[in-house]
């Protein structure tokens, strides 16, 4: 009924373009809290891939919005645990640029 | 002459759709970061607005309630937390990284549209339920997705004691070669010189 004239391509480039932008700011972001930024936009757009396909091929079995609302789940885990790994290093190098990040490094 | 409905949902479509997109550009190549986090609240927004499309109203909440709600502002105290002005010096190769990242990100676009356009998808599939989808996400909840469901809640218990304990300063623990209670702080404080970057 609803959402039949818009294809479900068009749903799919949109998430594809979020996805590589996120990608793109993961690479170059100096900074770690615009590095997670980019991670949840690349949640977001795997998000709407499954929204997409939830709508359009699984209409009654709506198993795209169950994986959504654990992906959207993980996400929030992950910014709360992100977030205080970020405290954590700010308050020991007294720094958020991610090229001086490299304790681990060999 | 098409009608009215549909005139209005390719509108909207379009408006949230370059929304989106503009907002996550603005969000990776704006300067200033406090306009970004707000922009990434925006494209969070207009996430919502094309969910609440795609007949999935609860999603759509949960979405606002989540991502605008909770990791935004999260990242906003985030921001606030770590405010400090610093001219991020000039590093090798950072030219080199953004044209080679730049190539990398525009091919894995084609490739993707390549696969959405050129995959014969099953549409359309069965009518979608609307309203009903709340009961049948529900049933989903409560029957074969209840392992998933239980797991997420342990996962969630994980991450709140995992940033306590990663964030909070003062953590009280025992030194193992006297046995006297250490502070965290004093600890950091105490091996600064090891986590330092070497002059």
């Amino acid at each position: 009924m609803s959402s039949i004239d818009i294809p479900l391509e068009a749903y799919l480039t949109i998430a594809a373009a979020l996805f590589c932008i996120g990608v793109w700011g993961l690479i170059n972001s100096r900074n770690a809290v615009r590095v997670l930024m980019s991670i949840e936009l690349m949640l977001n757009g795997v998000n709407i891939n499954l929204m997409a396909f939830s709508s359009y091929l699984d209409g009654t079995e709506i198993r795209g919005q169950v994986y959504a609302i654990f992906v959207i789940t993980v996400a929030a885990a992950e910014a709360a645990v992100g977030l205080a790994i970020l405290l954590s290093l700010y308050r020991n190098r007294d720094t958020v640029d991610m090229e001086r990040f490299n304790l681990l490094r060999w | 002459m098409p009608p009215l409905a549909e005139i209005t949902q390719l509108i909207v479509f379009g408006v949230l759709a370059l929304a989106v997109v503009v907002g996550a550009l603005g969000v990776v190549m704006l300067p200033n970061i406090v306009y970004a986090a707000f922009l990434l609240g925006g494209v969070f927004l207009s996430v919502a607005g094309l969910y609440l499309m795609l007949n999935a109203s609860f999603i759509a909440a949960a979405q606002i309630l989540i991502y605008v709600g909770a990791v935004n502002v999260l990242i906003l105290f985030a921001i606030m937390l770590v405010n400090k002005k610093e001219a991020m010096g000039a590093s090798p190769g950072v030219g080199l990284r953004r044209v080679l990242s730049t190539g990398v990100c525009i091919g894995l676009f084609a490739l993707l549209l390549r696969v959405a356009f050129s995959t014969p998808w099953a549409t359309p599939g069965p009518a979608a339920i609307g309203e009903d989808a709340v009961i049948r996400l529900g049933e989903h909840f409560f029957s074969d997705y209840l392992l998933p469901f239980e797991l997420a809640s342990v996962l969630l218990l994980m991450a709140m004691i995992g940033a306590i304990v990663l964030a909070r300063r003062d953590v009280l623990a025992t030194d193992i070669g006297t046995g006297e209670s250490v502070d965290q702080g004093l600890i950091e404080k105490a091996r600064t010189p090891l986590l330092m970057e070497k002059p």
